[in-house]
C-alpha cells in the first residue's frame, strides 16, 4: 500500500512534463488528455508527441508505429499479471488499462497473492487518476507558455527519455543494443524522413533479442 | 492524416497490446525470446528518442543548448537525482545557454 503511494506520487509528477510537451508538439489540451486516458502508457505517450513534434502529422504513421512498438512490453506484463488478477473475464479486460510498468513492478514485488492483488489494482488506479490530472494541468500550462525553445522544453523531452531508459541499462545486453541503437538512429537522421530512424533502431533490438548475442546463455 | 486520427489509432494500437497479453497462455511467457525481444525493443526504442530529440532539427542533426543540457541530465541520473528534478535542470539548463546566448 506504501509502495503504491509513493510510486504514484512520484508518477504523477511526470504528468506535467507530458502535457505541457505534448501541447508545445502540436496537439490540443484534449488530444493530449484523450491519449493519457485511453493510451495510459508513459513511455508510448511521450514517443508519440515526440515524433510528431519533429516531423508534424506527416510522420503520424512513424509515430503510430513507434507508440505501438514501444507498448509491447504491456503485453508482457499482462501475461505475468493474468494469474494475479484472476477471476472472470470482465476483472481481466478492468485491468487491462491499468497494466503499466508501475502497477506490473509494484504488484510482482509483493509477497503474498493478496498483496499482489492489492499492490496492482492501488498502483494502477492511483497512477491512472494522478496522470490524467497532471497531464491536464500540463496541458494548461503548455498552452500559456507558448513558445517551447526558449524554456529548453525541447531538451526535457530528451532527457526525459534518457530518465526513461536508465533504470533498464542494468546488464551488457541492453547497453549493448542501446548504444547500437542511438548510433543507427543519428546516421540515418539526415537520410529519413523524422520517426523513421527510430524504428531502423528497433531493428537492432530484434537482431539482438533472437540471436541472444552479448547475452548469458538464455 | 489529422492528428486526432494520429492519436486515436495509436491509442487502440497500444490498449490492444495490453488487452492481447491477458489472452495469451502462460506458456508462451515461458519461452525466452519474446520477453527478450520486448524488453530490448524498448530499450532500443527509447536510446534512439535521445539522440533524435537532442540532436534533430527539421531533418537534419544539429548541436544546440540540447546536447550539454543532456549530458547533464545523464550525469544526474547517475547520481540517482529524482526523475523530475533531473528533467527541471535539463529544461533550465538549455532555456539559461539560449537566453546568455551561448547555444541556439
Amino acid at each position: 500500500m506504501r509502495a503504491s503511494l509513493a510510486v504514484g506520487l512520484a508518477v504523477a509528477a511526470y504528468g506535467v512534463s507530458f502535457g505541457a510537451l505534448a501541447v508545445a508538439s502540436g496537439l490540443d489540451v484534449w488530444q493530449a488528455c484523450v491519449l493519457s486516458l485511453l493510451m495510459f502508457s508513459g513511455g508510448s505517450q511521450f514517443a508519440l508527441v515526440g515524433v510528431l513534434a519533429s516531423g508534424g502529422t506527416a510522420a503520424g504513421p512513424a509515430a503510430i508505429a513507434s507508440a505501438a512498438l514501444l507498448g509491447m512490453r504491456n503485453s508482457l506484463y499482462s501475461m505475468r499479471l493474468g494469474p494475479i488478477v484472476g477471476g472472470p473475464w470482465w476483472r481481466r479486460l478492468l485491468a487491462a488499462p491499468l497494466t503499466i510498468d508501475e502497477s506490473a513492478a509494484v504488484a510482482t514485488a509483493q509477497p503474498t497473492l493478496r498483496g499482489q492483488r492489492i499492490g496492482f489494482w492501488v498502483t494502477g488506479a492511483v497512477i491512472y487518476v494522478g496522470w490524467n490530472l497532471t497531464t491536464l494541468a500540463g496541458a494548461l500550462l503548455g498552452d500559456l507558455v507558448g513558445d517551447v525553445r526558449q524554456y529548453g522544453l525541447d531538451a526535457a523531452a530528451a532527457a526525459a527519455f534518457l530518465g526513461l531508459l536508465w533504470p533498464r541499462l542494468r546488464s551488457r545486453q541492453p547497453v549493448a543494443v542501446a548504444i547500437a541503437a542511438a548510433v543507427v538512429a543519428t546516421l540515418l537522421i539526415p537520410w529519413l524522413p523524422p520517426g523513421v530512424p527510430v524504428l531502423a533502431a528497433a531493428v537492432v533490438a530484434i537482431v539482438v533479442g533472437v540471436t541472444n548475442l552479448f547475452g548469458r546463455a538464455a | 492524416m489529422t492528428v486526432w486520427q494520429i492519436v486515436l489509432l495509436a491509442s487502440v494500437a497500444v490498449l490492444a497490446l495490453k488487452v492481447a497479453g491477458y489472452l495469451v497462455p502462460a506458456s508462451v511467457m515461458e519461452r525466452p525470446t519474446p520477453a527478450r525481444v520486448a524488453n530490448l525493443t524498448t530499450v532500443a526504442l527509447l536510446a534512439a528518442l535521445v539522440v533524435t530529440q537532442t540532436l534533430e532539427r527539421a531533418g537534419g542533426l544539429v548541436l544546440d543548448a540540447r546536447l550539454p543540457a543532456v549530458v547533464l541530465a545523464g550525469i544526474l541520473f547517475a547520481l540517482r537525482v529524482p526523475f523530475i528534478v533531473v528533467i527541471f535542470v535539463a529544461a533550465l539548463t538549455a532555456a539559461g545557454l539560449r537566453s546568455l546566448g551561448w547555444a541556439s
